[in-house]
C-alpha cells in the first residue's frame, strides 16, 4: 500500500506535489482550485512590502520547439502586485479551510533586518506552515537590490536566513537562484544560516527570442523587451544537476530539498526525488494545462512505486545520489558499442551521417543489391551513443557491453594522467 | 404471390446456375481477410499518437462518448508511461472498453468531436489508443476492480450482451449478487455473435466476457430463454430487481415472393456462423451475392462475403446514401472492399429454379410527398446467395401477457426514462431493446451502467 504523505522540514502534506510560488498561487481563488484538484501544498506568490509592484503587459515568452508548444517558458512578471493585507487575509483563509495541506509563504523584502522582522511577524499570524525566501528573481527585483541580487551573494543569503530563524518560529526554506557559477556556495550559506530546507531552481536568465520585425526581445512591451526567467521542460536538466550537487555535498548533506524545474509528469518528479528531493514544486506545467495535471502525477507515481515495492517517498528518496560521481571516477574500461536491429531499421540514414560528419565514422552506409543498409563498424565505435539518440525508431539502436573481464580503471589511475594516484604495492 | 409464380421461368439472360462453394481462397488470404482490421499500435506508435493530444479542458471527446470515458486523462497516462493507469481509467467508465475500442464508430463520436478534427481534419486515434491501453489488462486476467461488501440483494439480468453484462458488473461492484440469463450458448451478445469477424477477431469477445465476470458475484445461465424457460413474473418474484437487455432477437422479413428459397438467409444468422467458424475455408459463399439493406449488418455481411471470395457482391438499399444507417465511413469501407452499393431500389421478388434462388428483382424508388414510392422501372440482379439485412426488431412475445400489457413501448421497443427505468416498477432495461437509441455497443454499455446506478440507489433507498 503506497502512501504519498510527506513531512518536509516539519511541514506535513498529503503528497509531495506542491505548486511553486508563481501566478498559479497568486490568490485564494487559484490556491483553492489547486487544493480542490488535490495538490499537496502551495507556496504563495511572493509577498513584498506595500506599495505593491506593478506588472507589464505582455509578461510571457515561450520557446515552441518544432511545433511543440511551450518546450520552455519565460516570464518577466514580478512578485505579487496585490496589497499585502489582502494576501495575508487570504493565506489565513486558505490555511483554515485546508488544514492538511502545506501553505508556505514566499517573501522578498529589502536586505534590512527590520524589514524582515516586520514581515515575519505578520506572516506568522496567518498560521502558514513555513516561509520561503525568494533570493532568485532575476529581473525587476534584482535591480532594486532584492531577489537574485541577494541569491548570488552567499554572505547575504546566510545573513538574511539567520535573521529569519531569529525572528520567526516557522520553518525557513531558502529558494536558490541558478544564475551562479556554482550552486554550492549559496546552498552552504543557507545551511550555515540555519535554513530548514532549500528549494531550487528558481528561473534562469534568458531571452527566448528576438522579434525580427520589431527588433526587440520577446515578450515585446511597447517596442522594447528585457531578459526574463526561463523555466519549463527545457530547464529540468539544469535543475537536476544542481539538486544532485547539493545532495552530494558533505556540508549540505541532509538538508531537505524541494525540487523545482520543468516537472510535468510523475517520472520527472520521481527523478528529482531519486536525487534527494523531499517535495517537488510545479509551475509551468500547471500554467500550460491547468491543475488537472496532478491526476496522472499522483496516479502514475503511486503505480510506479507499487511496482517497485516502495511504500513511501522516503523509500526511494536519494537512491540515485550514490551513483552520481565525478567524471574522473568513471570506469574508463567500460566499453559499449552500438548495435542496429536491421528488422526495425527504416533506412533514414541519420545514424550514419551523424557519425560520419561529427563523430567516429563507425556507421557504414552500404547498398545491398541496391537496397540501403546501415551497419556498425565495431572497431571504430567508441560507444558515444550519438547514433542511438538521433535514431527515430525506439529500440532500433541499442548499446551492448563488450569489456568482459577487464578490471575497472578510472582517470585517477590512468597512465595518461600525469597526476595519477600511484597504485598501492 | 404464390410459390409457383416465384419459380416461373425467367429470361435466359438472367439465368444463373447457383454457384455456392467453399475454399475459394488460399489460407493466407483468409487469415488476412478475417484477422484484425486494424493492427494494434506498438509502443512507439502509441507514444507518438498520445503526444498529439492537447489534453484539453472540458474536452469535447468526453462529451461525445456515450460512456463518458476520460479520454484526455487516459491518453495522458499513455504518454507518461503510466499504461496500467490508462487502461483502468477507461474501464472505470466502460467495462467493455476493449470491444468498444474495436467497434465504436469513433468517426461520428469522439474522433469527430476531437479539437484536432476542427483544427486540421486529423483527430487523435482515440480508438486505437484505447485498445492499446485495455488489451494488456484484459489479457492479464487479474480483474482490476473490487467488490464492495455484499449487500445481500439479488438482481436478475435478461440477456448476456454488453448492456446486461455492463449492468451486472457495476451491480457486482456495488456488492450485489447478479444472475444473468442468456438464451444462446455463450455470453457476449452481438460482440460474440453479430459483429464482423475482422472487427472483433480471435475470440476476443469471449476473453472479454470472462474478464467482466472476473469481478465475482455474477452467475450466468446460458441456454435459458425468456418465455420458454422462465417468465418475467418469476424473476420479479425471486429477485430484488430485473434488468432487461435482450437486444433485438427478431429479423425483419422481406415479405416478398421467393423469401423461402434456398440460398436466401438472414444476414445475422450467417454472421453468427462466420464468427463461430474455426476454418473460414469451410464456409460456403455464393459467386454472386446480393445483400438487401442499408445498415452496419448489411455492410458486415457484404464485406465478409467478398472476403470469403465472392466474385460480385451488391448491396441494394431502398433510399439514398444519406438515409442509410451505416455511416459514411462504413459505406466507403464496403466500396473499398469491392462491394457495389446500389441506392434507391426496393425488392420486388426473389426468383429461383429448382428451389434455389437465382436472381433478385428490384424496382427503382423515389420520394414523393414524403413517401417512398416505386417508379415502375425494374431491374434484375443475378444471385446465388441473398442476404436479408433490413433491420432487427425487438421480440416482445416471450414476455408474459401481464408484463406486455404494463410495459410502455414505442416504435416496437421498450420505453425507459433517463435512468433506464421501464413503466413497470423494479424492471429496468437498456441496449438495443429500448426505444430511441442508436443501436451502438457503447450505448448499451452506458445503459447497463446507468441502470445499475439507479437499481443500486433504489435498493438502498426503498420507497
Amino acid at each position: 500500500m503506497v502512501d504519498l504523505a510527506v513531512n518536509f522540514a516539519g511541514i506535513k502534506a498529503p503528497n509531495p506535489f506542491w505548486l511553486a510560488s508563481a501566478p498559479p498561487t497568486d490568490k485564494a481563488y487559484n490556491v483553492e482550485r489547486a487544493f480542490r484538484a488535490g495538490w499537496g501544498g502551495a507556496v504563495w506568490k511572493t509577498l513584498g512590502e506595500d506599495p505593491p509592484i506593478v506588472n507589464t503587459a505582455s509578461r510571457y515568452g515561450a520557446v515552441s520547439y518544432k511545433g511543440l508548444r511551450v518546450a520552455g517558458f519565460n516570464n518577466i512578471e514580478l512578485i505579487t502586485d496585490r496589497p499585502f493585507a489582502v494576501n495575508l487575509r487570504e493565506i489565513k483563509e486558505m490555511k483554515r479551510d485546508w488544514p492538511d495541506r502545506a501553505v508556505v509563504v514566499s517573501l522578498m523584502v529589502p536586505c534590512e533586518e527590520e524589514s524582515w522582522k516586520a514581515i515575519l511577524r505578520q506572516v506568522e499570524d496567518t498560521n502558514a506552515d513555513g516561509i520561503e525566501l525568494n533570493f532568485g528573481c532575476p529581473h525587476g527585483m534584482s535591480e532594486r537590490g532584492m531577489g537574485a541580487a541577494v541569491g548570488q551573494v552567499p554572505e547575504y543569503i546566510e545573513m538574511v536566513t539567520r535573521w529569519c530563524k531569529v525572528h520567526s518560529r516557522m520553518p525557513v526554506i531558502v529558494k536558490l537562484t541558478p544564475n551562479v557559477t556554482s550552486i554550492l556556495p549559496p546552498a552552504r550559506a543557507a545551511v550555515r544560516g540555519g535554513a530548514d530546507a532549500v528549494s531550487l531552481i528558481n528561473t534562469i536568465n534568458s531571452i527566448v527570442a528576438i522579434d525580427l520585425d520589431q527588433m526587440a526581445p520577446e515578450p515585446v512591451v511597447d517596442g522594447k523587451g528585457t531578459h526574463g526567467g526561463y523555466c519549463g521542460p527545457a530547464v529540468k536538466p539544469i535543475a537536476l544537476h544542481m539538486v544532485a550537487e547539493i545532495a552530494r555535498d558533505p556540508e549540505c548533506r541532509g538538508i531537505p530539498v524541494s525540487g523545482i524545474g520543468g516537472i510535468e509528469s510523475w517520472r520527472d518528479a520521481a527523478e528529482f526525488i531519486a536525487l534527494g528531493a523531499g517535495t517537488v514544486q510545479v509551475c509551468t506545467a500547471a500554467m500550460h494545462y491547468g491543475f488537472k495535471i496532478l491526476d496522472d502525477m499522483r496516479d502514475g507515481l503511486e503505480r510506479w512505486m507499487e511496482g517497485k515495492r516502495y511504500e513511501r517517498i522516503g523509500d526511494f528518496r536519494a537512491r540515485a545520489v550514490k551513483n552520481v560521481t565525478d567524471w574522473q571516477y568513471l570506469n574508463l574500461n567500460y566499453k559499449i558499442v552500438a548495435a542496429i536491429d536491421q528488422d526495425l531499421c527504416i533506412k533514414c540514414g541519420l545514424c550514419h551521417i551523424a557519425c560520419e560528419d561529427t563523430a567516429h565514422q563507425a556507421v557504414a552506409a552500404l547498398r545491398d543489391e541496391g537496397k540501403r543498409r546501415y551497419e556498425i563498424v565495431e572497431a571504430e565505435c567508441v560507444g558515444c551513443n550519438l547514433c542511438m539518440h538521433v535514431c527515430p525508431v525506439e529500440g532500433c539502436i541499442t548499446m551492448k557491453r563488450v569489456d568482459h573481464g577487464v578490471p575497472a580503471m578510472d582517470w585517477t589511475q590512468h597512465p595518461n594522467n600525469p597526476m595519477r594516484r600511484q597504485a598501492a604495492e | 404471390m404464390t410459390k409457383a409464380t416465384a419459380e416461373e421461368r425467367i429470361e435466359e439472360s438472367h439465368a444463373v446456375t447457383p454457384d455456392i462453394a467453399t475454399g475459394r481462397l488460399d489460407s493466407d488470404s483468409y487469415r488476412a481477410n478475417f484477422g484484425d482490421l486494424h493492427a494494434p499500435l506498438d509502443r512507439q506508435e502509441a507514444l507518438v499518437e498520445a503526444n498529439r493530444c492537447y489534453f484539453c479542458y472540458d474536452a469535447p471527446c468526453i462529451e461525445a462518448c456515450p460512456t463518458g470515458i476520460d479520454i484526455p486523462g487516459f491518453i495522458k497516462k499513455i504518454a507518461t508511461g503510466n499504461e496500467e493507469g490508462a487502461g483502468i481509467r477507461i474501464l472505470e467508465a466502460n467495462i467493455f472498453g476493449g470491444a468498444c475500442a474495436r467497434v465504436c464508430p469513433t468517426e461520428i463520436l469522439c474522433e469527430r468531436a476531437c479539437v484536432r478534427t476542427a483544427q486540421e481534419g486529423d483527430p487523435i486515434a482515440i480508438g486505437a489508443l484505447q485498445r492499446y491501453a485495455t488489451d494488456p489488462i484484459i489479457a492479464r486476467g487479474k480483474h482490476p476492480f473490487a467488490r464492495a461488501p455484499r449487500t445481500g440483494k439479488r438482481i436478475a439480468i435478461v440477456g448476456g450482451g454488453p448492456a446486461g453484462l455492463s449492468c451486472a458488473h457495476r451491480l457486482a461492484m456495488f456488492g450485489h449478487d447478479v444472475m444473468v440469463f442468456e438464451a444462446r450458448d455463450r455470453l457476449g451478445g452481438l460482440n460474440e455473435y453479430g459483429v464482423a469477424e475482422y472487427k472483433v477477431a480471435g475470440h476476443f469477445a469471449r476473453a472479454e466476457a470472462d474478464f467482466v465476470l472476473g469481478i465475482g458475484g455474477i452467475g450466468a445461465q446460458t441456454g435459458r430463454a425468456l418465455g420458454r424457460d422462465f417468465t418475467l413474473s418469476m424473476l420479479s418474484r425471486d429477485y430484488d430487481a430485473v434488468f432487461l437487455g435482450m437486444g433485438l432477437a427478431g429479423v425483419r422479413a422481406l415479405d416478398c415472393a421467393g423469401e423461402n428459397l434456398a440460398g436466401v438467409a438472414n444476414a445475422v444468422d450467417y454472421i453468427a456462423v462466420l464468427r463461430a467458424a474455426d476454418d473460414f475455408a469451410a464456409l460456403p459463399v455464393g459467386r454472386r451475392v446480393v445483400v438487401i439493406g442499408g445498415g452496419n449488418t448489411a455492410i458486415d455481411i457484404a464485406v465478409q462475403s467478398k472476403r470469403l471470395g465472392a466474385e460480385d457482391v451488391t448491396m441494394v438499399y431502398r433510399r439514398g446514401p444519406d438515409a442509410m444507417s451505416a455511416t459514411g465511413h462504413e459505406q466507403e469501407f464496403a466500396q473499398v472492399n469491392g462491394v457495389k452499393l446500389k441506392h434507391w431500389a426496393k425488392p420486388v421478388r426473389l426468383l429461383g429454379g429448382d428451389g434455389h434462388v437465382r436472381a433478385a428483382e428490384f424496382e427503382y424508388s423515389r420520394m414523393e410527398a414524403g413517401r417512398l414510392v416505386g417508379t415502375g422501372e425494374t431491374f434484375t440482379l443475378p444471385a446465388d446467395m441473398v442476404f436479408k439485412a433490413i433491420g432487427q426488431v425487438f421480440v416482445a412475445d416471450p414476455m408474459d401477457t401481464d408484463c406486455r400489457r404494463a410495459l410502455e413501448m414505442r416504435d416496437g421497443r421498450i420505453v425507459v426514462d433517463d435512468e433506464g427505468r421501464t413503466s413497470i416498477a423494479n424492471i429496468w432495461a437498456g441496449g438495443d431493446c429500448v426505444a430511441g437509441g442508436q443501436d451502438l455497443t457503447v450505448e448499451a454499455v452506458q445503459h447497463g451502467k446507468r441502470a445499475a446506478l439507479s437499481i443500486d440507489r433504489a435498493l438502498k433507498n426503498p420507497v
